[in-house]
This record gives C-alpha cells, sequence and structure tokens, in this order.
C-alpha cells in the first residue's frame, strides 16, 4: 500500500463515453511507469485523467491515499507536474523564464520570485544541462532543449509525480537518450514517481520499472519489462504481421522475402547483418547459416532469412549438417562468405566457403545484386550503394580464391 | 541580463509618466484658446482668472475621460489578446465596440423617444449587454474557427454588422436625437462631464486594480490551458472573469465615447515592444500608461490638426493603429515560415 499514486477502477473517455474501462494501475515514488501501445490505443486519454484534465467516467485516481477529485487545484500544483504534447505558447519569454513558470505554486499574489526560488530554477537548469542557453528567448531554441527546458520546469514545481506525454516525441537519438538519462536520475534522486507514455519500445524496457500495455481500448497488461517485452507479444500488441520485433534488441526487422532461396550467405558474428538487410532491401529471398543460436547475426538471420540453418549455442554443427547445407548452397546458386579469417571452432563454415569455391558459386554482394537486379536505369547505382561498409574486406579473400 | 530588464522597466515606465505629464499639460494648453503653461499653474493653484472654465470644466474633464478610457480600451484589448491568445484581438476588432454601440443606440434613442432623461450608469448597463452580446457570437465563432485570422475577419464582420444597423436606427430617428448619436457614434471625447469622468473612474479603477491582481493568472495563462490548469487555475472561472473584465471596460469606454478603434490591438503591442516582456505584472500598468497617452496624443490631434472642426478621435486612432496591425500581422507570419 506504500504506492504513490494509483488507481481504482478506472474509466477514462470523452463526453461521458468510456474508452478504456477498468484501469488499474500505480505507481511508488522513485519508480518509472511507462504506458505502451499503438497510436490511437488511449494512452494520453490515460494520462490526461490522471491529471484532472478530463473528467473521469467512473472509478477514482488516488494520490498519497486520498481521491484526487478532493485535492484542490492549489495543492495538487505542488504535488503534480506535467510535461505534455501541447506547445508552451512563450513570445517574449527566455528559456528561464520559462522554466521559472514552474515556481507559480510557491509565490505570492502577484507571482514575484523570491531569491529562494531563483536558486532552484537555477538547480533545474543546472539538472538538465540547460546553462548554456538559459538566457536565450524560448521561441529560438531546438525542439530537444525546449523538451529539457519542460523537464525542468516540472522539476521547479517540486512535485512528487510527474506525467509526460511522449516526452521524446521529435527528438533525435541523442536527445532521447540524454532527456530519459535526466528523467530516470530525477526520479532516483529526488524520489519522484513518474507516469508517462513512449512510443520507442526500446527505451520503454530500458528505463521503466514497470510497463502498462494499452491495446484495442483496455489496458491488456501490466508487469516488469522483463515479463512484457517479448517478441511475440508485443508483435501482437502492436498489430506487427510485416517484418517482426526482437525484443531482447528492442529492434524491428523488416518482412522476410518469401521464395526459394536465391543465394547463401555464409555469416557470424555481426559480419551478415548488412548483408542480410541489403539483400532484403533488393527483395532477393536468400538462405543463412550456419550460425550458433547466440551468434550477434542470429536475430536479424532468423528475421530476414527464407532459411536459417543453425545450431544451438556453443554447439557445432556435425557431418550431417554440413552436408545439408551444401545441397542448400548447391541450390541457391550462389554464395556469399561475409567471413575473412576462419576461427579455430568454425570449421563447418570453412568447409562450406571452400565447397563452394570448388563448385565455382562462390561470389559477392555486388555480383548477386547486380545478378537479380531487377532492369532499370539506376539499379546499377543503386546495387553499388547498396553495397554495405566494411563489406570490401571480408570479401577479397574470397575473390582471390576463384581466380 | 537581469540588470537590463530591470533598466529598461524603470527607463520604460519613466518615459510613460513623462509622456503622460507633457501630454495633460499640452492637452490643456492647446485649442482654440491658448493657455500658457504658466496661467495653467495659475488656474491650478486659484481655480480663479478668465480661462479657469475652459481649464476645469472643458479641458480637464476631457483630458481625464481620454486618459481613463483609454487606458481601459487598452487593457480590455490585452485582456482580448490574452484570451484568444492573438496578438491582434481588440474590443474594437471584434466587434465588441460596435455591439455595444447598437445597442446603446437602441437604448438611447427608446428612453428619449419615450422622454425619459437617461444617466450614465444604465447606459453603461446597455453598452455592456452590447458588448457580451458580440462577445457572446465572437465566442461561438471561436469554438469554431482556431485559426487566428478567420476569428478577426468575422469579428470584423460583426463590427460592420452591428454598425449598419446602428446607422439604420440613427437614420429614423427623431432629428434631434440624430444629432447627438450621430456625433457620439462616431467616437470623440468632446462633451465630457465631472459627473461622466466620477462613473468611469468608479467602473475603471476597480477593474484595474483587479486585473493587476490577476497578472499570476494570467501568466500562468499565456503558456496554454493545460499547463495552466495544472498550476491551479479554475479555468472556467477564469475565462468568465477574463470575458466580464474586457467587456466591462470595453463597454464603459463605449458609452462615453463611442467606438474608438484600434487602441485596444495597437497599445498592448506597443507596450509589448517597450518592455519586451509578456509577464502582466509590467504589461498591465504598461498598457494602462500607453493606453492613456496613446488616446490623449491621438485627442490633442483631432481637437487641433483641422481646429475649429473636429476630427473624430477613431479616424486618429486608425492612422496611427491600424499600422501596429499590419506590422504585427506581417511579423508573424515571416515567424511561421
Amino acid at each position: 500500500m506504500d504506492y504513490y499514486v494509483s488507481t481504482e477502477h478506472l474509466s477514462v473517455g470523452y463526453n461521458g463515453i468510456p474508452l478504456i474501462e477498468n484501469i488499474e494501475i500505480a505507481v511508488r515514488r522513485g519508480e518509472i511507469l511507462t504506458l505502451i501501445g499503438p497510436n490511437g490505443s488511449g494512452k494520453s486519454t490515460i494520462l490526461r485523467s490522471i491529471i484532472k484534465q478530463l473528467k473521469l467516467i467512473a472509478g477514482t485516481v488516488v494520490l498519497e491515499g486520498r481521491s484526487m477529485t478532493e485535492i484542490s487545484g492549489r495543492e495538487l500544483a505542488k504535488k503534480l507536474a506535467i510535461v505534455m504534447t501541447e506547445r508552451v505558447r512563450a513570445e517574449l519569454m527566455s528559456c528561464w523564464d520559462v522554466v521559472a513558470t514552474g515556481r507559480y505554486p510557491y509565490t505570492g499574489r502577484l507571482g514575484i520570485l523570491s531569491e529562494e526560488d531563483r536558486k532552484i530554477v537555477d538547480e533545474a537548469i543546472r539538472m538538465v544541462h540547460a546553462e548554456d542557453y538559459a538566457d536565450k528567448p524560448y521561441t529560438e531554441v531546438s525542439d530537444g532543449q525546449r523538451q529539457r527546458l519542460l523537464l525542468a520546469r516540472a522539476v521547479c514545481q517540486e512535485p512528487d509525480l510527474v506525467v509526460l506525454d511522449e516526452p521524446t516525441s521529435f527528438l533525435d537519438i541523442r536527445h532521447k537518450l540524454e532527456l530519459l538519462e535526466v528523467l530516470k536520475s530525477m526520479a532516483r534522486e529526488r524520489n519522484i514517481a513518474v507516469v508517462m507514455s513512449l512510443h520507442e519500445l526500446d527505451l520503454a524496457q530500458k528505463i521503466s520499472d514497470q510497463v502498462v500495455c494499452i491495446a484495442e481500448n483496455r489496458v491488456d497488461r501490466v508487469g516488469t519489462p522483463e515479463e512484457i517485452f517479448r517478441d511475440d507479444y508485443i508483435q501482437k500488441l502492436y498489430g506487427i504481421d510485416r517484418g517482426s520485433y526482437n525484443a531482447l534488441f528492442g529492434s524491428l526487422e523488416m518482412e522476410a522475402v518469401s521464395g526459394n532461396p536465391k543465394v547463401f550467405v555464409i555469416g557470424g558474428g555481426g559480419s551478415g547483418i548488412p548483408v542480410y538487410r541489403a539483400l532484403q532491401r533488393n527483395g532477393i529471398p536468400f538462405a543463412a547459416g550456419i550460425l550458433q543460436e547466440n551468434d550477434l547475426d542470429f536475430p536479424a538471420a532468423k528475421a530476414l532469412s527464407s532459411k536459417l540453418v543453425s545450431v544451438a549455442a556453443y554447439r557445432t554443427a556435425d557431418e550431417l549438417m554440413i552436408r545439408q547445407a551444401e545441397e542448400l548452397l548447391r541450390e541457391c546458386g550462389s554464395v556469399i562468405c561475409c567471413i575473412g579469417e576462419f576461427a579455430e571452432g568454425n570449421r563447418a563454415n570453412r568447409e562450406l566457403r571452400d565447397y563452394a569455391e570448388t563448385q565455382g558459386i562462390l561470389s559477392d554482394l555486388a555480383r548477386v545484386l547486380q545478378k537479380n537486379r531487377v532492369v532499370t536505369a539506376d539499379s546499377k547505382t543503386s546495387a553499388l550503394l547498396d553495397r554495405p561498409e566494411g563489406y570490401e574486406a571480408g570479401t577479397n579473400r574470397a575473390e582471390g580464391g576463384t581466380r | 541580463m537581469e540588470k537590463k530588464g530591470r533598466i529598461r522597466l524603470i527607463g520604460g515606465f519613466t518615459a510613460l509618466l513623462l509622456a503622460l505629464l507633457a501630454l495633460v499639460l499640452w492637452n490643456i494648453n492647446a485649442g482654440s484658446v491658448h493657455i500658457p503653461v504658466k496661467e495653467i499653474l495659475r488656474i491650478f493653484l486659484t481655480r480663479s482668472g478668465e480661462n479657469a472654465v475652459i481649464v476645469w470644466d472643458l479641458r480637464l474633464p476631457r483630458i481625464l475621460a481620454a486618459l481613463i478610457l483609454g487606458g481601459a480600451l487598452a487593457l480590455s484589448g490585452f485582456l482580448l489578446q490574452t484570451f484568444f491568445a492573438n496578438p491582434i484581438a481588440g474590443p474594437f476588432i471584434l466587434g465588441i465596440s460596435s455591439g455595444a454601440k447598437l445597442v446603446l443606440s437602441l437604448t438611447l434613442i427608446g428612453f428619449l423617444s419615450a422622454g425619459i432623461a437617461v444617466g450614465s450608469f444604465p447606459l453603461i448597463l446597455a453598452a455592456f449587454a452590447g458588448a457580451m452580446l458580440s462577445m457572446g457570437l465572437v465566442l461561438l465563432i471561436s469554438l469554431k474557427a482556431k485559426r487566428m485570422s478567420l476569428l478577426i475577419i468575422c469579428g470584423v464582420m460583426i463590427g460592420y454588422i452591428c454598425s449598419a444597423v446602428t446607422d439604420f436606427v440613427v437614420t429614423f430617428a427623431d432629428d434631434q436625437n440624430i444629432i447627438n448619436l450621430h456625433h457620439w457614434s462616431l467616437g470623440s471625447f468632446s462633451g465630457i462631464t465631472w459627473e461622466n469622468v466620477g462613473v468611469m473612474t468608479a467602473v475603471v479603477l476597480p477593474a484595474l486594480v483587479f486585473t493587476f491582481l490577476l497578472g499570476k493568472p494570467i501568466s500562468a495563462y499565456q503558456l496554454g490551458e493545460v499547463y495552466a490548469r495544472n498550476m491551479g487555475v479554475n479555468i472556467r472561472l477564469f475565462r468568465i472573469v477574463l470575458i466580464l473584465l474586457s467587456s466591462v471596460l470595453s463597454a464603459c469606454v463605449t458609452a462615453f465615447a463611442g467606438p474608438i478603434s484600434f487602441v485596444g490591438v495597437a497599445v498592448p503591442h506597443l507596450a509589448r515592444s517597450i518592455f519586451k516582456t509578456e509577464k502582466p505584472i509590467v504589461l498591465v500598468p504598461a498598457c494602462f500608461l500607453g493606453g492613456a497617452v496613446f488616446c490623449l496624443l491621438c485627442d490633442l490631434i483631432a481637437r487641433t490638426a483641422f481646429s475649429p472642426t473636429e476630427l473624430s478621435i477613431s479616424s486618429v486612432t486608425a492612422v496611427f493603429g491600424a499600422p501596429v496591425v499590419i506590422f504585427v500581422m506581417l511579423r508573424r507570419q515571416k515567424k511561421q515560415i
């Protein structure tokens, strides 16, 4: 019962019509709860209801053991801060001024800042690393900087709960990371409960203590990231039927090209991934192997190849498997070997390379792409562009061998 | 940064106050009867002299009216701009002054043809009713029209409709009434009595103080409704108060001086560019002072430019105010690109 904020039988929606019913979520101080789910599933509606901007359809939001409706707006302002998707109107305001608006609940009738208020504002600006542009007009800084300033503004409010609606939208990767970093330290160091919605599953997985999945107008699942982020569940939640989601890496892969494989890719240790992706982009079905299931290449190969030869982790392929792979090689008609130097334990793949060489079917990506290209004017250039970086070194040796 | 802001603040207010003082003196001084500054001081001290009546009963009430009503107009404009989050909103441009004018004319004609004399307060009430009527229409439109320029255009149209109906009514009213009405419906500070000044002070001064005290929620509201609500502002109540205040202020102006154009739009904008801030705690007094200065200057020009013929105050304020509106619109357009 030490939850800071929780909902009981909460139903939310617009104009008295419930959109999502029976929402039961709860957060402790210092914890981060993240709502994930497809666009339009109602994440924002839930957040808006929790922060009292939307009338509840049914149920209660409990804050510190009291129903939110009993808490006056003035009192709530000292407990709850928000960062929403609405643009802040801040003409003729410096970034510092915008952050300082967070002190509103603590200032007197005329809203004049005290010396202490100013100190708190400065501190919040330091916390989000915004000192360099604090004096600039708010209208002139970037989206990433604005988002950080709004977080600093929320911190100034000295809340116990911060609610954020998609705080990382419109930010580039670096700013996403930085913002979440600040958010995490804010939650931990200041013991603040955080409720937010996120679009980025990989980030949600890494930062959240609890994840709530919203789908088709209901709370589909609540749990720790470990419980929620399983490949099949996320694919179901977002209705991904073209392509696939990898829970461990939090990455998305495109849909595999179907059909009989036209090329066999010998990969391993991450060398295969750029080739798999290049083939997928160009619509060439391929087979991949021989990969141990703990290989770096395995998840991408599994997602993108039409046939995969793999062995369990830390096992080596036996003779039978190598012979089967050789047969597959022949069927494919060409082979790309991504491995330059074969390690001691990689005998099977070395044998496959040698076999391809003797069969005269050892090729490389550029040639494979050319052979399979659709005849258009600029297909040659696109084939060249599709050649992944760092690929040359690995294949030169193989090429040398065929001559 | 902070020090620079303080210098700007003190400098700005000092300049406004000096301008106000200078314009008050100049307004007493200039006119069909020229009164030297020395004599003005003597009249003030002794309340006697050959021109005492002109100063005391004609020029001074008129000056005070321009001062108070000009401030009220600018303040009303500032409140409307806050409400609509629209820098070119104002009581005249949104048709609120014209609505007040319409109901006021109807009331006036009704009372006069029934042979009943009307005092200032019922007239203010009538103007207020008219202002609220227009305001209601504008609000209804604002629910549909989210675009800034569209709202303004609709407001201007409401203004035209109200003016047309007023003209229609005035045309068919009794001759004696028409002369008064026609004069008034163009906008003028002439013919203001001390009693009028007392009434407008009783209305405008409390509104000014109240608006000033409302500075804190206004600053929260400027950020956006969502954030204001989060900071504990009762949005519904706050909006009602904003509407009522701005309507009372513009109704009061219309009741005494008729519709005066562009002061409500231009002055808050000028105040912003002088003080480079959006803070209501600065802008509320700055708008009031600025409005007073603006109207005193315009009234001076209206009285003296083509003396003895007097211009309508709106013609003068439009000359100065309309370019400001054009400038603001163009600059915003540039920013959006």
